[in-house]
C-alpha cells in the first residue's frame, strides 16, 4: 500500500512541477497576476507530493516490504533500523527521489523565502526550477522507479545494503552532498531568470547570493565527509583518490567557489554580470554531469554503486536540455549585459577575476582529467589517468590562488595603490622564516613545495588576521568595539580563507611526513611506526547484527607511556558473504594512529596495516572552518533586510 | 568619425562571439559523453578480441622467473586481471579474486605501474588469489592491451586468444552475467 502512494505521490510531483513549469511563466509574459500567483501554491503541493513519496520509500524499507525491488535490493531483515532508514538513499531509485525532494524542498523554500522579490522574477525562478523537476521526476518514473514491485516473485529477504554503506558517515553523506548539487540549482534558477528578465542588476546577485552561499556550504561539508568516510571506512588510509565519483563533486564545488566570488563582485560593483550567470550556469550543470558520470557507467568507479549505462542516455539528454539551453539562452542575451563602471588592473575586481580563472582552470583541469579516458578512446590513444597528472596541476594552481587571495581581500575596489599593498605584503617574511623553520623541524625531509605551502598557508592567516586588526582599528573605537563592528560577511570570508590556510597544511603535512607500516603480527608481537609502539594483545569473535567478525585488541604506547588501545575488525557480512575492513583509529588534532587488520596469514597471524598520519584531521576540520566560514557570511544583517526599490541599492 | 565606429563593431563583434563559445564548447562535450555512452568503455576495442595476447618478455613478481606469452599457455581458461596497489578499486575487487582463485579458476595477474614492494606486500597482507604474477613496471604491456585503468580483466581462451575484456571491478554479477555464459558455452560445446 505504501509503496502505491508513494508511486502515485511521484505523478502528482510531476503534475505539479510540469504546470509550475508552464503557467506561471506564461502569467509572467502576458502580465496575468493571477497565473503568476499559482506559483508558490505549487512549489509548495510539489514539495509535499515528494515529502510524500519518500515517508512512503523509508515506511517501506521501516516493514520490510521486500515485495518492493528497490527495498529487496538494499535491506535485509537483519539490518539495523537506521541503516534500513539511510538505504533509503542506498541505491539508485532512491537517490534520485532523494534528489527530487531536495530540489522541491529547495523550490518550495525559495518561493517562501522571498517576499521582498517582485513577484515575476520569483515566479520565473520557481518555474525554471520546475522545468529541472519534471525532468528528474519523468527520469525516475519512466527509467527508475523506487516503488517498482517485484510481484509475484519477490523474495523472502532481501538482498541487503552494501556493507562499504553500512556506516554512519553515508547516513549524512549523500543528503549534505546533494543539498549542495540541488542548491546550485536555486542559482541556476536565478540565472536563467535574469536572462529571461534581462535584468541582472545588483539587487539580483544579492538575491541569488545567499542561496549559492548555503549550497556551497552543503557541498563543502558533504565533500569532506565524503573524504572522511573513504579514509577509515575502506581501510587504506587514503583521503582523495581522484576518482571520478569524488572528481563529480569536485567540478560543482570549484566551480561554485568561483561563483560566490564573482556574485560579490556583481552585488558590490554591478560588474561581471554575464561572467556570474555564466558561472551558475556552468556550476549546476556540473552538478548534472557529475549525476551522468556516476550514474551511466560511462566512468568506473570504487564509489560507483550502481551504474546502469541505460540511464546514461536519458541524463544526457536532460544535461542537453538545461544546460544547452541556458547557453543558448545566454549566447542571446548575454551581449547586451556588459558592466557598467570600469576598474583598474591593480584593484579587487582584478584579483578576483584571477581567482576566478584560477578555480576555472583547476576545474577544467578536474574535468579533463576525469573524461580523458573518453576522450582517449574517441581518439584512440591509451592512457591511464592518476594522481600524478591532477598533483601536478593542482598543486601549482592552489598556490597561486593563495597568492591572489592575499592581495585581493586587501585591495580596494576600482583601484588600489601598488605601495602601501607590497608594504603590507612583508607579512611574507616572518611567514616564510616561521614556515621554512616549521618544515625543517618536521621528521623526514620537506621537498620545497611542501615548504612552499606551508609558508603561503601561514601567510594567508597572518595577512587575515593583519587585516582584521586594521579594519577593526579603523574604527578608531579600540581593538574590541572595532572587532564587533566588522560585518558577518567579512568575518565570513576571514574564516573561510582560513579554512583553506588550515586545508592546505595538512595536505602538505601528511603528505611527506605520513609513516606506513604493513607488518606481520601474532598476539604478543609488536611494532614501532612514528615513535608509538604497537602491542598486538589478542584477538577475539564478537557477533554484529548482521556480520561475525575477528576484531584484534591493541595497546599503543609511547616513551613508556600507554597512549590508547584500539580494536580494528575484520566483519564477514552474513547475507552477501561480503568481507569489510573496519580499522581502528586514534584520531587527535596533530596525529592520527591507524591500525586495520589484512588477511589472517596463519598460525594466528595476521597481515596488520599501522599508518601514522601527522595532522590529516586538519584536511576535514579545514573544509568545515570553510563552511563555517560561509554559514557566517550567510548570516550577514544584510540578507535579512527587506529591499525595496532595485535602483535604490548601489554600494 | 570611421575609426571609432570601427572600433565599436569590433568590440560588438567580439562580445558575441565570446557569448557563443560556452554554448559550442558544451555542445562538443555532449558529443563526447554521447560517444561515451555508445561505445561503452566495458567493451574491449575489438582489435584485440581473438587474438593471442601481444609479444612479451617480463619479470615475475612471486619468484626469479621471465614470462612472456607462451610460459603461461596450459590448456586452460583463464583471466587476465590488471591490478595495481594505487587502484582503490583494486582493493574492492580483491575479495572476489580470492572466492574466484577459490573455485579453482586461474587468474594471471598483471602488476601494473607499480612498486614492486609494495604489490608484494599487497598480496601478503591480502591473500594471492594469482597463479602468477606479470610486473608490468613501466606499462608497456599495459598500453599494447589498450589498458586505460585498473582493474581490468582479460578471459583468455586454452589456445591463450583474448575472448573478453572487462573494465573495473570483477564482482559476482559482472561474473554471472559476462563471463560464465562463455564459461558454459565453452563447456558444452565441447561435449559435444
Amino acid at each position: 500500500m505504501a509503496a502505491e502512494i508513494g508511486h502515485l505521490s511521484l505523478w502528482v510531483a510531476l503534475a505539479a512541477s510540469l504546470v509550475l513549469a508552464i503557467f506561471p511563466l506564461i502569467g509572467v509574459h502576458r502580465g496575468v497576476l493571477a497565473w503568476q500567483r499559482y506559483a508558490r501554491p505549487l512549489a509548495w503541493l510539489q514539495w509535499m507530493a515528494m515529502t510524500a513519496a519518500i515517508v512512503a520509500l523509508g515506511y517501506s524499507f521501516y516493514i520490510n516490504d521486500f515485495s518492493i525491488t528497490y527495498v529487496a535490493n538494499h535491506s535485509n531483515s537483519e539490518l539495523p533500523l537506521g541503516y534500513r532508514l539511510s538505504a533509503i538513499w542506498g541505491g539508485h531509485e532512491g537517490s534520485l527521489l532523494l534528489w527530487g525532494w531536495m530540489l522541491a524542498g529547495w523550490t518550495a523554500l525559495v518561493g517562501l523565502l522571498s517576499r521582498s522579490v517582485p513577484l515575476p522574477m520569483v515566479v520565473r525562478v520557481l518555474s525554471v526550477m520546475g522545468m529541472i523537476a519534471v525532468g528528474f521526476l519523468a527520469f525516475m518514473l519512466f527509467t527508475s522507479n523506487p516503488f517498482d514491485r517485484a510481484l509475484p516473485w519477490f523474495v523472502i529477504d532481501g538482498a541487503d545494503l552494501n556493507p562499504l554503506l553500512q556506516d554512519p558517515g553515508l547516513i549524512v553523506h549523500p543528503p549534505m552532498l546533494y543539498m549542495g548539487y540541488v542548491g546550485f540549482a536555486v542559482a541556476f534558477g536565478f540565472a536563467v531568470a535574469g536572462l529571461l528578465e534581462g535584468n541582472l542588476d545588483p539587487a539580483w546577485a544579492r538575491w541569488a547570493r545567499p542561496w549559492t552561499t548555503v549550497a556551497w556550504c552543503f557541498l563543502t561539508v558533504g565533500i569532506a565527509l565524503g573524504s572522511w568516510w573513504a579514509y577509515y571506512e575502506l581501510g587504506w588510509g587514503g583521503w582523495w583518490f581522484w576518482d571520478p565519483v569524488e572528481n563529480a563533486s569536485l567540478m560543482p564545488w570549484l566551480a561554485g567557489t568561483a561563483l560566490i566570488h564573482s556574485l560579490a563582485v556583481s552585488e558590490k560593483r554591478n560588474l561581471f554580470r554575464a561572467w556570474t550567470v555564466l558561472l551558475a550556469i556552468i556550476t549546476f550543470s556540473l552538478s548534472l554531469l557529475g549525476t551522468f558520470l556516476v550514474r551511466s557507467g560511462v566512468l568506473t568507479s570504487v564509489h560507483a554503486f550502481a551504474n546502469d549505462p541505460s540511464r546514461g542516455a536519458f541524463i544526457l539528454a536532460f544535461l542537453v536540455v538545461v544546460a544547452g539551453g541556458a547557453l543558448t539562452l545566454f549566447a542571446l542575451r548575454a551581449g547586451r549585459l556588459s558592466g557598467q563602471g570600469g576598474f583598474k588592473a591593480m584593484s579587487r575586481e582584478s584579483f578576483l577575476l584571477g581567482n576566478n580563472l584560477v578555480l576555472l582552470a583547476a576545474t577544467f583541469v578536474v574535468l579533463m582529467g576525469t573524461l580523458f579516458p573518453l576522450l582517449g578512446e574517441a581518439m584512440d590513444i591509451k592512457v591511464s589517468i592518476r594522481s600524478p597528472y591532477f598533483n601536478a596541476f593542482f598543486v601549482p594552481l592552489t598556490l597561486l590562488l593563495i597568492l591572489l587571495m592575499v592581495p585581493g581581500m586587501m585591495s580596494n575596489w576600482k583601484r588600489q595603490a601598488g605601495k602601501p599593498l607590497v608594504r603590507r605584503l612583508l607579512w611574507l617574511a616572518p611567514a616564510a622564516l616561521i614556515g621554512g623553520w616549521l618544515g625543517a623541524r618536521l621528521p623526514g625531509a620537506t621537498p620545497w613545495p611542501g615548504t612552499l605551502a606551508l609558508i603561503l598557508a601561514l601567510f594567508l592567516v597572518f595577512a587575515h588576521l593583519d587585516d582584521v586588526v586594521r579594519r577593526a582599528l579603523a574604527y578608531n573605537q579600540g581593538l574590541f568595539a572595532g572587532l564587533r563592528k566588522l560585518t558577518r560577511s567579512y568575518i565570513g570570508m576571514v574564516v573561510a580563507h582560513c579554512g583553506l590556510a588550515v586545508l592546505v597544511a595538512g595536505v602538505t603535512v601528511v603528505s611527506f611526513h605520513e609513516t606506513e607500516r604493513d607488518v606481520r603480527m601474532r598476539p604478543g608481537d609488536v611494532a614501532e611506526v612514528g615513535g608509538y609502539r604497537f602491542e598486538f594483545e589478542s584477538l577475539s569473535d564478537p557477533v554484529g547484527p548482521n556480520y561475525q567478525s575477528q576484531k584484534g585488541h591493541f595497546l599503543v604506547s609511547r616513551d613508556g607511556r600507554p597512549v590508547t588501545e584500539m580494536n580494528p575488525e575484520k566483519r564477514t557480512y552474513r547475507a552477501s558473504g561480503q568481507v569489510m575492513t573496519e580499522a581502528a583509529i586514534d584520531g587527535r588534532l596533530m596525529r592520527d594512529l591507524y591500525v586495520a587488520l589484512g588477511e589472517p596469514l596463519g598460525d594466528d597471524a595476521w597481515a596488520v596495516r599501522i599508518y601514522h598520519k601527522p595532522m590529516v584531521r586538519w584536511i576535514w576540520l579545514g573544509a568545515l572552518v570553510m563552511a563555517l566560514g560561509g554559514a557566517l557570511a550567510l548570516s550577514d544583517r544584510r540578507y535579512r533586510k527587506p529591499m525595496g526599490g532595485v535602483a535604490g541599492e548601489q554600494a | 568619425m570611421n575609426r571609432p565606429d570601427r572600433g565599436e563593431l569590433r568590440r560588438q563583434r567580439g562580445v558575441s562571439l565570446w557569448v557563443f563559445l560556452p554554448l559550442v564548447a558544451f555542445v562538443a562535450l555532449a558529443v563526447l559523453l554521447a560517444s561515451g555512452l555508445g561505445r561503452n568503455p566495458e567493451e574491449l576495442p575489438s582489435n584485440l578480441v581473438g587474438k593471442p595476447l601481444p609479444a612479451f618478455q617480463l619479470p615475475s613478481l612471486l619468484g626469479e622467473r621471465t614470462i612472456t606469452p607462451a610460459s603461461l599457455r596450459d590448456q586452460n581458461w583463464k583471466l587476465l586481471n590488471v591490478w595495481a596497489t594505487w587502484c582503490p578499486t583494486c582493493y574492492v575487487e580483491h575479495p572476489y579474486l580470492l572466492q574466484l582463485a577459490a573455485r579453482g579458476i586461474p587468474i594471471i595477474g598483471l602488476n601494473y605501474k607499480d612498486e614492486t614492494d609494495a604489490a608484494r606486500d599487497y598480496l601478503a597482507n591480502l591473500g594471492n588469489p594469482y597463479s602468477e604474477v606479470v610486473v608490468d613496471h613501466d606499462g608497456q604491456l599495459g598500453l599494447d592491451l589498450g589498458v586505460y585503468g585498473a582493474p581490468e580483466t582479460f578471459l583468455l581462451n586454452p589456445e591463450g586468444r583474448v575472448v573478453l575484456r572487462h573494465a573495473g571491478d570483477l564482482n559476482e554479477r559482472v561474473w554471472e552475467e559476462k563471463f560464465q555464459p562463455i564459461l558454459d558455452q565453452a563447456r558444452t560445446g565441447g561435449e559435444q
